[in-house]
């Protein structure tokens, strides 16, 4: 069968399912947003409890940490991150998940060797750029600062 | 309205982090230390603290908003050391999120056991 370049892209396209972005970015939107607005709901409950608004924030981080760590030991967070993609990654529960996952698979090569020097393999590299960044605009601050009028 | 904002705004963060793994090759770990150092960066410019009042949770629970926690960590330490403050405000104010981690990370390798080994 021979078929011209046009032809050939209309089957392509017939063939293949419907663009899974649409459906990945929805998942993301709203596994992603709940996991915020839980966020959110933590936040005020902690503001509420008398906790001052830094305090709250970190309360609130630590508690959707433990959480996720949770889940992930049970196994349902990959479950719900297979679906939800970003939107299981890019909230403080998937930093916390890729700490405990890994944590999790190399215990079997000790505490010191496996738990100890694998924890961080996917959430080292977060940590180490964001110090690097957060130590450069530190600088940059510290110079400029008189500039601003500080 | 708070909910509601940090729920939309939450969830636009998590669409941009989809488009990413969709539309390019970057692997889960590169989107991570983008959106932290993107985070350090709109903070410096003060662009992540107006996001942040509006969405609350919305701002801080995503990884951006780590970025911006020790972007606003090592301007307070700055402040106060002076360029000390570059090097300590930053784990400072991560300190919180990052032990919770580690030790969860730690509670749950103890606890848990690998699916593989079953």
């Amino acid at each position: 069968m021979k078929l011209s370049k046009q032809e050939y892209d209309r089957m392509n396209r017939q063939a293949s399912p419907p663009s899974p972005v649409a459906k990945d970015c929805l998942w993301a939107f709203f596994v992603g947003g709940a996991i915020c607005l839980l966020g959110e709901v933590l936040r005020t409950a902690y503001g509420r409890a008398g906790f001052i608004l830094t305090d709250a924030s970190a309360l609130t981080s630590i508690t959707l940490v433990a959480l996720s760590a949770v889940l992930t030991a049970l196994g349902w967070y990959q479950k719900l991150a297979s679906r939800a993609g970003a939107g299981t990654l890019v909230p403080i529960t998937g930093f916390a998940n890729a700490v405990v996952s890994p944590a999790i698979e190399y215990r079997v090569e000790g505490l010191v060797t496996g738990v100890g020097a694998k924890m961080f393999v996917i959430a080292g590299p977060v940590i180490v750029w964001g110090m690097m960044a957060s130590v450069v605009w530190g600088v940059v601050y510290y110079f400029l600062r008189p500039m601003m009028g500080g | 309205m708070h909910y509601f904002w940090a729920f939309v705004v939450g969830g636009a963060l998590c669409v941009i982090g989809q488009l990413l793994i969709d539309l390019t090759a970057l692997t889960p770990a590169r989107i991570l230390v983008l959106f932290v150092v993107s985070g350090v960066a709109l903070s410096a410019l003060g662009w992540y603290r107006p996001l942040a009042e509006f969405a609350g949770a919305g701002a801080t629970v995503p990884l951006l908003g780590f970025g911006h926690l020790l972007a606003q960590g090592v301007v307070a330490a700055v402040e106060r050391h002076g360029l000390l403050g570059a090097l300590t405000g930053g784990f400072s104010a991560a300190a919180g999120g990052i032990a919770a981690s580690l030790v969860c990370g730690v509670a749950a390798s103890l606890a848990a056991r690998s699916k593989d080994q079953c």
